[in-house]
């Protein structure tokens, strides 16, 4: 049996029960429906705050960051009064808000191979709103082993793709994507930066497929990916198939358990920027200062892209996009000290692996970027 | 002739283009058309064997080209190709 709605919530909910589609029972329905959003992000953000809105009984979130100002141009859920609190206290404050009727559950956490089936175990459908590669095909491995549908969306720049995954129905995210992509190969947001409305247009497609899910009512995305384009504004599907030789959900799975995640994509399950190399490859910002002072010529290479130069740049700096840098290696001298840097010193990290496999030695990554040089040297460069 | 939908993450190797034509009896001629054109390309979707890379999801009209023959389809004319990319942001 579905809970029973009170007066306020059947005022609340009124434009809902006005739909046949959705009626009395439908909302019951909502009410007694469990979601898991994994990650309070960008499209953690429209997903829960619609899926509050609408009802949805208990919501569970999963996040272990904090709220930074850099996160405001996109994550609507949080505010600038939330700035350094725990994204997930941040959120439950802001859905709670929303909807008192609902039960929203925290888990300041990463999502990992150790938690993620004692966490998910216990709502009907996940709902994928992470940042980063292991954590997408850990959630699509926790939905196939425990038989839940997987809300998939996914974004970059301009371009988005939603999907419902449900393995019992149709294809999972590794019948699509079978192997990551090589570490490096396809830039983050954190790099490669992103339309701030553009998790909203998928965050809210992802809310929409959740609740057609738990309503029972129209045609899932399950089968089809949809792909959206904001520049063309372009929607267009394409039609995916069960891989019979799917590793996780063919009927005969390599994959039984939860694996490690971050050793299958090469990549630390976040979307943050490590900003060094390790292993002696790096020079802090205050040292390379020293080193400048005093006169040591070290050839500064700035691995960034064009128009990054005009929100901070280093004086006698040169400019070569780490997209180049391996086809202008002839500009560089191995036998003078170089120091690499980007952003915040994951590019430039990329750069060094580079050099280092081209036989250069005399080099070195500036550890957090430019970024860190604002912070620790020159304040009047703004730090982005 | 035929069109060939380049997704955002690989549009610095094409000029900035969202879409390009490319001519081929089959997908992998018509590969080798768009790659010889735009060779910076080559090394994202090709291993050194000349193998497709196995994250790199082609789709002829809206079909993934593995359910079909793989690069070895034949293509009409006006066919549309899609490189679907391994996006991660969220």
């Amino acid at each position: 049996m579905y809970p029973t709605l009170s007066h306020e919530e059947i005022l609340r909910y009124s434009r809902h029960l006005l739909i046949p589609d959705v009626g009395l029972e439908g909302q019951r329905k909502l009410k007694a429906a469990s979601v898991l959003v994994i990650g309070t992000g960008g499209l953690g953000s429209p997903v829960s705050l619609y899926l509050a809105a609408a009802g949805v009984g208990r919501i569970g979130l999963v996040d272990y960051d904090v709220v930074d100002a850099s996160n405001l141009q996109r994550q609507v859920i949080h505010g600038t009064q939330s700035i350094g609190d725990l994204k997930v206290e941040s959120a439950r404050q802001r859905l709670l808000d929303l909807n008192p009727d609902i039960q929203v559950e925290v888990y300041n956490e990463p999502f990992t191979s150790a938690n993620a089936m004692r966490i998910a175990s216990d709502y009907d459908l996940l709902v994928d709103g992470t940042d980063n590669f292991p954590t997408r095909y850990l959630t699509n491995d926790v939905c196939v082993l425990l038989g839940k549908p997987n809300v998939y969306g996914s974004i970059f720049r301009f371009e988005g793709q939603v999907s419902v995954f449900d393995a019992r129905r149709g294809p999972c995210y590794r019948c699509l994507f079978p192997e990551p992509p090589p570490p490096g190969l396809v830039p983050s947001c954190a790099e490669g930066g992103v339309l701030g409305v553009l998790p909203g247009t998928i965050g809210t497609l992802q809310a929409t497929e959740a609740l057609k899910l738990i309503l029972g009512i129209g045609e899932p995305l399950i089968g089809k990916l949809l792909l959206y384009n904001a520049l063309d504004m372009s929607f267009e599907f394409v039609k995916l198939r069960k891989n019979p030789r799917c590793k996780v959900c063919s009927p005969e799975p390599e994959v039984t358990e939860l694996i490690d995640y971050e050793a299958f994509c090469g990549v630390p399950g976040h979307d943050r920027d490590e900003g060094e190399v390790g292993g002696g490859w790096d020079i802090a910002a205050s040292d390379l200062a020293k080193r400048l002072k005093v006169g040591n010529h070290i050839r500064l290479i700035d691995v960034r892209e064009p128009h990054e130069l005009e929100i901070s740049h280093l004086e006698g700096a040169q400019l070569i996009p780490l997209g180049q840098l391996a086809a202008r290696l002839s500009e560089l001298d191995s036998a003078q000290e170089i120091v690499l840097f980007c952003k915040s010193g994951t590019r430039s990290a990329r750069a060094l692996e580079l050099l280092l496999s081209a036989g250069f030695r005399k080099v070195k990554n500036l550890k957090g970027g430019i970024n860190a040089w604002a912070r620790e040297v020159d304040p009047r460069l703004p730090i982005y | 002739m035929q069109t060939l939908r380049i997704p955002t993450p690989l549009r610095s190797y094409t000029d900035g283009r969202s879409e390009v034509n490319v001519s081929g009896r089959t997908i992998a001629e018509a590969m080798q058309d768009l790659t010889a054109h735009y060779p910076d390309l080559r090394p994202h979707l090709f291993n050194e064997e000349g193998n497709l890379r196995p994250f790199v999801n082609l789709f002829l009209n809206q079909e993934d080209i593995r359910s079909l023959q793989g690069l070895e389809t034949p293509l009409k004319e006006d066919d549309r190709l899609m490189i679907i990319p391994s996006i991660a942001g969220g």
